[in-house]
């Protein structure tokens, strides 16, 4: 069973001089135990979409869809409180820069806390206390931190940028989530520690069997870890499939750019040779091109892209393109 | 014939405590020699705090050096004369944005180090201004425009061109490609490419992402505590890493 379906997701945002279309129609669909990548540069309107699956935008954003479903459930026709309380129940969500998520006043161990459901404990407050602090401890476990007497003691300031992150997914872990966003959980990390983050997020995705949607603008990093990707530019669905199908075989114009753009992806490159690379820039949302957004910048566009394309599907490899690339294989 | 930049035992530590019997100094840079000549790339890989920084520092003249000195074409560089050194060697940092005034306009901007360096005349550096930008892509238009009017990638090229308008000889990149995009990644990389090969410029690539490495630069430093781990041609050196620390580095990029 599908965990979350969504289709043709559109968010608008009303600002006071027109009406703008952020996120134009993007389908997603996961299933339970998937690692899936989101990957689209900034500007492409991924963290846009990632907060309207959590219901986290205000009022400035108009979200509509033409199906939204949780676990089976349509999450559309019910009132907004308990579209809420369902989703807060099973999907929890970590950020970039953990270190200004957390809170910089008060311990770890007392934030950790914080977030464990009261109903979890039974007895008198002291024993409730008790629990709720190994439960604290067995959260920093499983996020692979060994000194938890320290780590509780300590406020954000004093822990590294890669131990924050474990403890803002320790936080995230305290409800048991069926699905984790992570939105982009390793910018500005090195190398190494950003290596251990994704190592514990596929951890818990093959133990705990978890969801996990990996919110990135690095496609060749996270290209490792994920078993499907989807590609967006600049608010608009490019192209879905498996991650070998998006590497092998690139049906749509924007995502071979990507591909060919990176020095690692195109090894037979010999040194100092230009990259190839789509002209020009990522547009401004007040100046959208109409019909398929990478228009101007296409190398295969033509008279008919004004239009914006369907979304076709080859066998699980979804592309929304008028001239794709699927015959050149 | 020497080279364009010669690094002689360049070194840096801290005063860290001081009493009236006993100093104590960190090292944060051990002595460091290297000789890059021009069109050549030299990257210089190692962990945050591991003194790659602080080596940038010193070649760009805002630290000064506890030891050793910099030769450029066979000409001292003296530490504290920046009229000098901010002629042959400029930097761009890592997130461009953050570096440009807010309120100045692009030519604003750029006209600076024009005045501040050179006796160009208004025209002569209205047209300098005009050529610099059409170089890294912009157009001339682009001088009367505002930072916040651009996006990120172009910002990057603006100061590329504050760091290019003086017609250096090393330019120091400081995590320069490290937060762009990966399309807007290809394009600075071609960009600076075709920079060296027409203005013969020589760069010092600061970064973490050993693949841009491989493809960018000739040369390969790799730090770690302030000490030169590994130092040889690139291709060579990732080829069959030697430290433990080198292989571990490339190992973490494989996958």
């Amino acid at each position: 069973m599908n965990l979350l379906d969504v289709k043709n997701l559109s968010i608008r945002l009303t600002t006071s001089l027109d009406e703008i279309l952020v996120v134009d129609r993007v389908s997603l669909t996961l299933k339970e135990g998937e690692f899936r990548g989101l990957v689209g540069e900034s500007g492409s309107g991924k963290s846009i979409f990632a907060q309207a699956l959590f219901w986290l935008l205000d009022d400035k954003w108009t979200i509509s869809a033409d199906r939204f479903h949780w676990q089976g459930q349509d999450l559309l026709r019910l009132p907004i409180e308990e579209r809420k309380k369902i989703i807060t129940k099973d999907v929890a969500m970590i950020f970039q820069e953990p270190m200004s998520c957390l809170d910089p006043t008060t311990t770890i161990g007392y934030q950790i806390e914080e977030a464990l459901d009261d109903s979890e404990f039974s007895g008198f407050f002291w024993q409730r206390a008790k629990q709720r602090k190994q439960a604290a401890v067995k959260l920093l476990h499983k996020v692979g931190i060994k000194q938890h007497s320290i780590c509780i003691n300590s406020y954000p300031h004093q822990l590294t940028n890669a131990l924050c992150q474990r403890v803002m997914i320790a936080i995230a872990l305290a409800k048991r989530p069926k699905l984790l966003i992570a939105d982009e959980p390793t910018a500005a990390m090195e190398t190494t520690n950003q290596g251990q983050i994704f190592r514990l997020l596929s951890s818990l995705n093959q133990l705990k069997n978890m969801s996990i949607l990996l919110i990135s603008h690095e496609l060749e990093k996270i290209s490792h870890w994920t078993d499907r990707l989807t590609v967006m530019y600049s608010g608009q669905f490019v192209e879905a499939g498996t991650t070998e199908q998006i590497f092998k075989t690139p049906f749509h114009p924007y995502t071979k750019a990507l591909l060919s753009s990176s020095p690692k992806l195109s090894k037979h490159l010999a040194k100092k040779t230009r990259l190839e690379t789509l002209p020009g820039t990522i547009p401004v949302l007040q100046h959208l091109p109409i019909g398929c957004r990478l228009g101007p910048r296409c190398p295969n566009a033509q008279k008919h892209c004004v239009t914006a394309p369907q979304i076709r599907n080859f066998q699980g490899h979804l592309v929304s393109c008028h001239f794709s690339h699927r015959r050149d294989y | 014939m020497s080279s364009l930049i010669e690094v002689k035992n360049l070194s840096k530590r801290y005063k860290t405590k001081s009493s009236w019997f006993k100093t104590e100094y960190t090292e944060v840079l051990q002595p460091i020699s290297f000789k890059l000549e021009s069109k050549e790339t030299l990257a210089v890989i190692g962990e945050t705090g591991s003194g790659k920084s602080t080596l940038a520092k010193l070649l760009v003249g805002a630290a000064r050096p506890t030891t050793g000195e910099i030769m450029l074409n066979g000409q001292l560089l003296q530490t504290g004369n920046f009229k000098q050194r901010c002629q042959h060697v400029r930097m761009i940092f890592q997130n461009a944005g953050d570096t440009l005034n807010p309120s100045l306009t692009i030519r604003q901007q750029l006209e600076e180090p024009l005045l501040l360096n050179t006796d160009l005349n208004i025209d002569e550096r209205t047209a300098t201004i005009r050529s610099t930008l059409q170089k890294v892509g912009l157009l001339a238009d682009h001088m009367h425009f505002y930072p916040h009017m651009f996006s990120g990638g172009q910002k990057q090229r603006i100061s590329l061109a504050r760091a290019i308008i003086l017609k250096p000889q090393l330019v120091i990149l400081d995590e320069a490609l490290a937060s762009l995009d990966l399309s807007v990644r290809a394009q600075m990389i071609n960009l600076l490419l075709d920079l060296q090969e027409q203005m013969g410029l020589a760069y010092l690539l600061i970064s973490h992402d050993v693949d841009i490495v491989r493809h960018f630069s000739d040369k390969l430093m790799v730090i770690a505590d302030g000490k030169v781990v590994e130092y040889g041609i690139t291709t060579e050196l990732l080829a069959n890493p030697k430290s433990d620390y080198t292989r571990k580095l490339v190992l973490s990029h494989a996958n």
